[in-house]
């Protein structure tokens, strides 16, 4: 293939290159500068005054100019490192240029042998940088998993004339377009080895995880001898796909101790149903658990969704493409509710190790593949929802990271979207959908690559070696848009859509698996289905992951129709097959039939395994606190601890702004302090708003599961009103993140910690409307020393609340305001450290967790809300991480004002006083004339102090200037 | 009658519904079509008063932001959009959209060369993407836009806002009395270049130009995204403000007044 290069410089400025220079300098390297410029390598033949015309299309000439196949030769440096993409990795720069070149032209690139490829060119100068360091650099900036880094030196520059020509193209081998038998009339040994392996390619190779066990094969080999035969490898991947434990969610379906049900409908989903009962023509639930998303009413017009989303594995190996995919792999969650809710709220959180230190792991023994260090994690998974996040248009309020070394092997990244949909549609309510048989398949949005095969039941499994570098995929916001556009704007309403899911994990196979248990059968054409590049063999296009794609249930006489509006949009999209009403899934390949499976045994086959779990002795002793001679340094230093310090480097890069509903934002204050809860109105025309919250449990899980869940409900809930939210019409979100979930300890924890989940959310009729596990957050691998060692995630419950309030207007920030406010606390102040920041900094001896009474919390969440309504509070904030003290100074830092306090009436410990962390306690400030307002609504509120002066100052304590406490709040990640 | 607005939408524009939401609510019949639509049929500005390019991320940012967009449009409507402008028309440019006006050299047009391609929002200086709230103060007395208005508080959210063009035109820009809004404190002394107070190293803090007849206005920050006073980042300060003072505070901000002088230009 002919290929030439489209260099791209900026004459005017690099800041690209300075940030890059600032990043390397800090590493101790020799280098005093890098430029850079952007190279775009164009796959198709073109004659010379049409590239003249595409260079000139690609610059602003006021302050770029562009050279084809000329590098500059005359520029002075010492090393040129280019950093491209792998073959096959999505390249969404390279497809703008293509789309660019084909309006500009009127040509049009065959997807399958041309294109365009981006890559970035760093010139770096330096005397002392050796060849070793130039590749060390490039690497800094790129990932292996994903990205080729070449080097040259300023004289082999010179003699090859430039760099070299790279175009990534994707070649797969022609010889094997078929589906194979896979037989399993082999011993157990043989089968148990299958599923960990996966198939076997001729070469001797394996294909990938099954993540299949034993019984899971004996029970799909006993269902072929009754059809009589072996399964294909089409049949055999699509099972394994979908009776992941990612898909299916077995461990909390299975039956475990005397739990027949399981725990997802003994404990979750029960809660819902009860709270539900309770609240008869209150009820405010419309779907929940059943689609994409969960959904909630909104007003008399509108329903709300929302889904939270984990993407643990991908992100552990390409953060930056797995966090992308993340935040835009929930965004088609909200549009695969119901017939197409549209985002209006995104959320994220980031559990990462310590960014500040050095953790050496490795994948594989001898120091061979080594895991990405926590700040390289953290600074990809940031980006990766930046660009994904603000390219779609949607706000990202809300989110949170928190920072334990156990998350150094497996990071946890969490994405989530709120949606917003009519209650109807068409004239029916817009949360019906169901695939009727004779509907067309359609599947819209990017094309099948190889990207993604195995996500799913990689997911399922722990992170070690065998690890598929092809389960990262990079996402494509912009392709995602169009196709979200035109679901929202012209496909829901109009009788087109009679079903849709996102494609997630599994691909295709999950989502036309759904909607063909919906119809009933359905039969598919796999040739149709559109590829990136040729080649690729029947079971990889059935199971691959590739991004940005729907599947929609569409009747035959609205087809043409939809397909037509789409392309026009900008969006392709193929029928692929048809519903049927057979009951069984059957799949076409050519002329071979490739799968052809009872569609019951595919959805509910899977066999029952009963889970024991071994009950957890809470632990229970009273704290041990050490002497603290020092508060206010002590005070200083918890504010720079990563869990507590400010995240503004993250919150100001992420879109909260746009669609222009943002009420209260993630940093607060003229002093911007990052606050639990945001506040959003959806609607325009409404006054009424959402609130939005989370609260994560982890440090307290493994001293006591029913404590750190129970907490972690108290925790969402009391920030969420204390911004505002009524708890009569709040609904919640469980993700679950454990690890080494077969083991009965783990479980015995799982157990606690959802009997926990039923109790405080019935108590409080908050209802879960969806939910999401991911059970093996385990990293197998080696230390610096060779060692083997298993680093698990403690095992973790992220809580998110989605509120409804009347009136936006009726809320409050965390920051103090007006010199003279009365400050008061609500709520009792016990000797609780168990799980606290306190006791991780001083690495305390474990004692018992902080207890919730949910029946005290729940009064005095309504009386919140009902003093919100008459606007009597000037400040207020939900004391969490970091206990009193935390709370204290951020209302200061946030409002740059100080604060006189006694905290004797709290605790006459001042150490529990400051840092104990008793749940259900918020810190207010209070106009002074309307302290016997306050005083008749919260008799038991302690009244502390009173704002005011430029110190915080704290009885038996040292006065620290907010300036000081700023300064620490701030420095941690100054520099990130 | 009110004057009709259409406010472009699609490949990866993503404001458009508060930017129809903020015209309209100021007397203008404001309605959303796809660019694809539009150059299907660019007739429909024959029948337009006002034409906006709201803010988004057109084609992803990729190439520069605004580029590949405008080069859609050039290719495909420069015709129609240049006659559209030259008629006693509104155009309006926000983020995105002021990012695609300046690749489609319809600002700052210095010298009436229309549809040349004669300044650039640059990569912010701090290589990062910004969403906070900026100051900013009018400064010009021809644009269309912004009569009336002395100052404005609203959020910038953008990677490429900082505006570059050669010196000695921006003495002619300056002459001509086409910068519209500069960055200032909360005070309105000019931020002089300083982070975050100027967000992206913005030559003479240069937030907003005009063309030379001021009727197409394009800036950086986003005024329909702080309409409502329930937006603005101090509210909960300002409502317990107005409380003690016995006033109830409004429930519109300043920033609408961009939109109700286009409505009243045809009025």
């Amino acid at each position: 293939m002919q290929a030439f290069r489209i260099e791209i410089e900026n004459r005017v400025e690099d800041p690209r290159g300075d940030a890059f220079l600032q990043k390397i300098q800090s590493t101790g390297l020799p280098v005093s500068r890098i430029q850079t410029t952007d190279v775009y390598t164009v796959a198709r033949e073109f004659p010379d005054e049409a590239k003249e015309k595409i260079g000139q299309a690609l610059v602003n000439p006021v302050y770029e100019s562009f050279s084809l196949d000329e590098p500059d030769l005359g520029r002075s440096f010492d090393w040129a490192v280019e950093i491209g993409f792998l073959p096959g990795v999505t390249d969404n720069v390279g497809r703008t240029v293509v789309e660019t070149i084909e309006d500009l032209l009127k040509v049009k690139f065959d997807p399958h042998t041309e294109g365009v490829f981006s890559s970035v060119l760093l010139y770096i100068s330096g005397a002392g940088v050796t060849q070793a360091d130039a590749e060390k650099i490039g690497w800094s900036f790129a990932n292996p998993m994903i990205q080729r880094v070449g080097v040259r030196s300023h004289e082999e520059f010179l003699s090859n004339g430039g760099m070299e020509t790279v175009v990534p193209q994707v070649s797969l081998q022609t010889d094997h377009l078929t589906a194979d038998e896979i037989d399993l009339e082999i011993s157990d040994e043989a089968l148990a080895a299958l599923g960990k392996k996966g198939i076997q390619n001729p070469d001797g190779t394996s294909r990938g995880p099954l993540a299949l066990s034993l019984l899971y094969l004996k029970t799909i080999r006993d269902y072929f001898r009754t059809e009589g035969r072996n399964p294909t490898d089409v049949e055999l991947e699509s099972i394994a796909q979908t009776w992941s434990e990612h898909c299916r969610h077995t461990i909390f379906a299975n039956p475990i101790d005397a739990h027949d049900k399981g725990i997802f409908k003994t404990f979750i989903r029960k809660a819902t149903e009860d709270i539900r009962k309770k609240k008869g023509k209150d009820d405010f639930c419309v779907s929940v658990f059943k689609d994409n998303s969960g959904g909630i009413i909104f007003d008399k017009d509108w329903v709300v969704t929302d889904k939270m989303e984990t993407h643990n594995s991908p992100s552990a190996l390409d953060p930056f493409g797995g966090a992308m995919t993340g935040i835009v792999g929930v965004n088609r969650d909200c549009l695969g509710y119901g017939r197409g809710a549209r985002p209006v709220i995104n959320r994220y959180g980031f559990c990462t190790g310590d960014p500040q230190k050095e953790i050496s792991l490795f994948r594989r023994k001898d120091k061979k593949d080594p895991a990405l260090q926590p700040r390289e994690i953290l600074d990809g998974v940031v980006a990766g929802v930046n660009e994904g996040g603000n390219q779609s248009g949607i706000p990202t309020p809300q989110g949170f990271t928190f920072f334990d070394d156990r998350y150094a092997g497996k990071p946890l990244v969490f994405a989530g979207t709120v949606g917003l949909i009519p209650r109807k549609l068409d004239g029916t309510d817009s949360s019906e959908k169901s695939a009727v048989p004779g509907d067309k398949i359609i599947v819209a949005g990017g094309r099948v690559g190889v990207d993604g095969i195995h996500g799913a039941t990689f997911s399922s499994e722990g992170l070690d070696e065998g690890s598929p570098a092809t389960a990262v995929q990079i996402g494509d916001p912009i392709t995602q848009k169009k196709l979200s556009d035109a679901v929202v704007r012209e496909l829901r309403e109009g009788g087109f859509i009679h079903s849709v899911h996102d494609c997630g994990a599994g691909g295709i196979s999950g989502t036309i698996g759904e909607l063909g248990s919906e119809a009933g059968g359905f039969e598919v054409f796999l040739d149709r289905v559109p590829l990136k590049y040729p080649n690729l063999a029947p079971w990889q296009i059935w199971i691959s992951e590739s991004q940005e794609r729907m599947t929609f249930s569409v009747p035959p006489k609205k087809v043409d129709e939809f397909v037509q509006i789409l392309k026009k949009r900008g969006v392709e999209a193929t029928i692929v097959g048809e519903f049927t009403d057979s009951g069984r899934g059957v799949i076409h390949f050519g002329d071979q039939k490739v799968f052809d499976l009872d569609l019951d045994f595919l959805a509910t086959g899977w066999p029952r395994e009963q889970l024991k779990s071994k009950k957890q002795t809470p632990i229970s002793h009273p704290p041990k606190l050490l002497d603290i001679s020092d508060f206010s340094t002590e005070i200083l230093s918890l504010l720079s601890r990563p869990n507590v310090a400010s995240n503004e480097w993250i919150s100001q890069q992420y879109d909260h702004e746009v669609q222009g509903g943002s009420v209260i934002k993630p940093l607060q204050g003229p002093g911007r302090v990052n606050g639990a809860a945001s506040v959003v109105r959806p609607v325009l025309d409404s006054q009424k708003a959402l609130v939005l919250s989370q609260s994560l449990g982890a440090r307290a899980t493994e001293l006591d599961a029913f404590r750190m869940a129970s907490g972690a409900i108290d925790d969402c809930v009391g920030a969420a009103v204390a911004a505002g939210a009524d708890v009569s019409h709040l609904a919640i979100m469980d993700n679950f993140c454990w690890c080494s979930s077969d083991e009965p300890e783990r479980l015995g924890q799982l157990l606690e910690t959802a009997r926990a989940c039923y109790d405080t959310a019935t108590a409080y009729g908050t209802p879960f409307i969806s939910g999401k596990d991911s059970m093996f957050n385990d990293f197998k691998g080696f230390d610096a020393e060779g060692h083997p060692v298993k680093i698990s995630v403690p095992p973790t419950l992220l809580i998110s609340a989605l509120g409804v309030i009347p009136d936006a207007a009726h809320t409050q920030t965390i920051d103090f305001k007006f010199a003279g406010d009365k400050i008061f606390l609500i709520g009792e102040t016990a000797p609780e450290f168990g799980g606290s920041e306190f006791a991780a900094a001083h690495e305390l001896a474990q004692s018992a967790v902080p207890v919730v009474d949910p029946e005290t919390s729940l009064a005095r969440f309504q009386q919140i809300f009902a003093s919100h309504q008459r606007d009597l509070f000037t400040a207020i904030q939900h004391v969490g991480i970091g206990g009193l003290a935390s709370a204290l100074a951020k209302a200061c830092i946030g409002g740059q004002m100080g604060a006189h306090v006694d905290l004797s009436s709290a605790s006459s410990d001042l150490r529990v006083a400051l840092f104990s962390e008793s749940k259900s306690r918020f810190l207010v400030s209070v106009a002074p004339d309307r302290e016997e307002e306050f005083q008749t609504m919260f008799p038991d509120a302690r009244l502390l102090g009173e704002v005011g002066g430029e110190d915080l100052v704290i009885a038996g304590v040292d006065p620290i200037a907010v300036s000081d406490l700023d300064k620490k709040y701030r420095g941690t990640f100054g520099k990130f | 009658m009110n004057p009709t607005a259409i406010v472009l939408g699609g490949f990866g524009i993503n404001s458009e519904d508060e930017t129809t939401w903020a015209l309209n609510d100021a007397g203008c019949d404001a309605r959303y079509v796809h660019v694809q639509d539009l150059i299907d049929d660019p007739k429909i500005l024959d029948n337009t008063h006002i034409l906006v390019f709201p803010g988004g991320f057109s084609y992803g940012d990729h190439t520069g932001s605004g580029k590949a967009l405008s080069n859609v449009l050039l290719n495909n409507i420069g015709d129609p959009i240049l006659k559209f402008i030259q008629r006693d028309t509104l155009t309006l440019g926000i983020c995105n959209g002021f990012q695609v006006l300046v690749a489609l050299g319809l600002v700052p047009a210095l010298d009436e060369k229309y549809g040349e391609r004669q300044a650039g929002l640059l990569k912010n200086k701090t290589n990062r993407f910004v969403c906070r709230y900026v100051h900013l103060r009018s400064v010009s007395q021809k644009c269309v836009w912004t009569q009336g208005i002395e100052k404005l508080y609203l959020p910038v959210a953008h990677g490429e806002g900082n505006f570059y063009l050669p010196d000695d035109q921006l003495d002619q820009l300056k002459k001509n009395d086409q910068i519209v809004f500069q960055y200032t404190d909360a005070h309105g002394r000019l931020a002089k270049g300083q982070f975050p107070t100027n967000p992206n190293g913005a030559v003479r803090d240069i937030a907003g130009v005009c063309d030379p007849s001021g009727r197409i206005l394009g800036l950086m920050p986003h005024p329909e995204r702080g309409m409502f006073s329930t937006n603005l980042p101090e509210f909960g300060r300002m409502k317990e403000e107005a409380r003690r003072a016995g006033l109830s505070l409004p429930e519109a901000t300043e920033n609408r007044k961009i939109f109700q002088n286009a409505a009243k230009y045809f009025g």
